[in-house]
């Protein structure tokens, strides 16, 4: 469990003792948890390990998913990037890159971090590698912004849910996201308030995001919201670093994603009976793909 | 939910509820069963029958089978390892009624002929929930040390069996007894906070009337 049931708590907590959100966080889990601090470290450690090794994994080779539906495509904006074809620069395309290399070894039974889900493990390693470039963060620095991210994602998990299943793709990619820039504001010196003002701009941005796998698997239109997840938490950072604020508060955006998931009819959440999953290339693609089961 | 769980589980993709949870399933099977496996036949129902290929969830049930966790590479090639090993399998689509989407039944049989059978779901982030075990409706999670024990339904068993683990410092969390009818075979599934050393399963299972005992690490 977690003993915060708002992110503003933590912020308030954080800014009465003058220290960071990750501190914070990772005092409450060592009482919570009745385990040391350093052992805790060691287990996001591990994490982050495991989220770099599936990063080389996807850079390193051409990923294709059980299912033959997607993959590959990491590698596309790997050469476009280097050949200089792109407009968005190291920053933005680099995330994006990442992002789907990440989200190309899930789909292709590769070893994942779920970040909150599996479905959305690309965002969080996506945003906090290139984020560490940039600022040529520490591994320390990088374990700490895990433990920051993992903060914002339980009070999530707690208020609105992380499972497209009950809460739509908002949930799983929107939460990624704003769990990635929360993180990464604090990384890059931003204040607690100024990681929640970045956690509440990313949720906003995609809330109401449907959950609509082709076929049911995790592949389209997942692997590319992931790309797109990891480019809202960017928006989300350099906002929030600028000073920007969110109008609506933190945790008044997390009810309303509730709000929204709660909304979104069935069909719209992970029983791919709606979206992209029912349009007509969508619903051929799922034919054939259980015809091919069955030969 | 806790900061292991919100990053986590450490994983084989693509599914935290159709590849993770399947894999639990999987390995819960193979441990019940207590020795090499020899056949596996799966029953899929909703999702997990829909989308089973797709998700890696046969693999993932295999995998567990030969004792793989979630994040066991080596999941990926389970069907030929299986395969290798002479364990015959197959998937068949079925509707197990009214359970959660993603369930399904397995009956395990072990090279010595032993069989055993189980049904569980996937309830999401690749957590289980096992609803019937040899036959009898269960409930539990795997995410305690769990003790399973068939038995013979009679007076003073159960006591026997808390005030072993009693003397033994071990905290029963939860404790379900089910059975089929009055002086009949019946199951206990006790849930506890502390592992069940050998000797302490050695002593459970010389009380009479006692089947089998079985033991199960948190998934």
């Amino acid at each position: 469990m977690f003993s915060y049931n708002k992110v503003q708590e933590l912020v308030d907590a954080a800014e009465t003792k003058g220290q960071k959100l990750w501190e914070v966080i990772l005092e409450d889990q060592v009482h919570v948890l009745g385990r040391t601090r350093a052992e805790i470290w060691n287990e996001m450690e591990q994490r982050l390990e495991v989220m770099r090794e599936a990063l080389a994994r996807g850079l390193n080779g051409d990923n294709l998913s059980v299912s033959g539906l997607s993959g590959r495509d990491a590698g596309k904006v790997k050469r476009a990037l280097a050949a200089g074809r792109l407009l968005g620069g190291p920053v933005l395309d680099g995330a994006i890159m990442k992002a789907l290399a990440v989200a190309e070894v899930n789909a292709a039974m590769g070893r994942i971090v779920a970040a909150p889900t599996a479905g959305s493990c690309g965002i969080l390693p996506a945003v906090l590698f290139t984020a560490a470039d940039v600022l040529g963060s520490s591994r320390e620095e990088q374990v700490a912004a895990l433990i920051t991210a993992s903060g914002i994602g339980m009070v999530i998990a707690r208020i609105a849910g992380v499972s497209g299943a009950a809460g739509g793709c908002q949930a799983e990619c929107g939460s990624a996201s704003a769990m990635a820039a929360a993180a990464a504001v604090e990384m890059a010196g931003g204040s607690p308030a100024q990681a929640a003002h970045a956690c509440a701009i990313a949720l906003k941005n995609i809330l109401g995001l449907v959950c609509d796998p082709v076929a049911g698997l995790v592949e389209v239109p997942c692997i590319k919201r992931n790309a797109a997840g990891a480019a809202n938490a960017l928006v989300a950072i350099d906002l929030a670093l600028a000073g920007v604020k969110s109008v609506i508060p933190v945790d008044e955006v997390i009810s309303a994603m509730y709000q929204v998931g709660q909304a979104l009819p069935a069909s719209l959440k992970e029983t791919a009976l709606g979206g992209l999953a029912a349009t007509p290339t969508g619903c051929r693609l799922a034919r054939e793909l259980r015809k091919g089961g069955e030969e | 939910m806790n900061i292991l769980d919100i990053l986590g589980p450490v994983m084989i993709g693509p599914s935290s509820s159709h590849t993770a949870g399947a894999a639990r399933i999987g390995r819960l099977a193979g441990i019940v069963l207590g020795e090499p496996p020899a056949a596996a036949d799966f029953y899929l129902h909703g999702s997990f029958a829909e989308t089973y290929q797709g998700h890696g969830t046969d693999r993932a049930l295999v995998g567990g089978l030969l004792g793989f966790d979630t994040a066991d590479e080596r999941i990926r090639q389970s069907l030929e390892l299986a395969a290798a090993a002479g364990i015959s399998i197959s998937f068949n689509r079925t509707d197990l009624g009214d359970v959660h989407p993603n369930t399904v039944k397995a009956m395990v049989k072990g090279k010595s002929g032993k069989t055993i059978d189980l049904v569980a779901s996937s309830i999401g982030g690749g957590n289980i929930r096992v609803v019937e075990l040899l036959g009898f409706p269960v409930d539990f999670s795997g995410q305690f040390h769990t003790i399973i024990i068939p038995h013979r339904d009679r007076p003073g068993l159960i006591a026997a069996v808390s005030s072993l683990l009693a003397e033994r410092g071990i905290n029963i969390a939860q404790m379900k007894v089910t059975r089929e009818q009055r002086g009949a075979e019946a199951i206990m599934i006790i849930e506890a906070d502390q592992s069940c050393p050998t000797e302490l399963v050695e002593q459970l299972a010389a009380i009479p009337d006692i089947r089998d005992v079985i033991t199960v690490r948190p998934l």
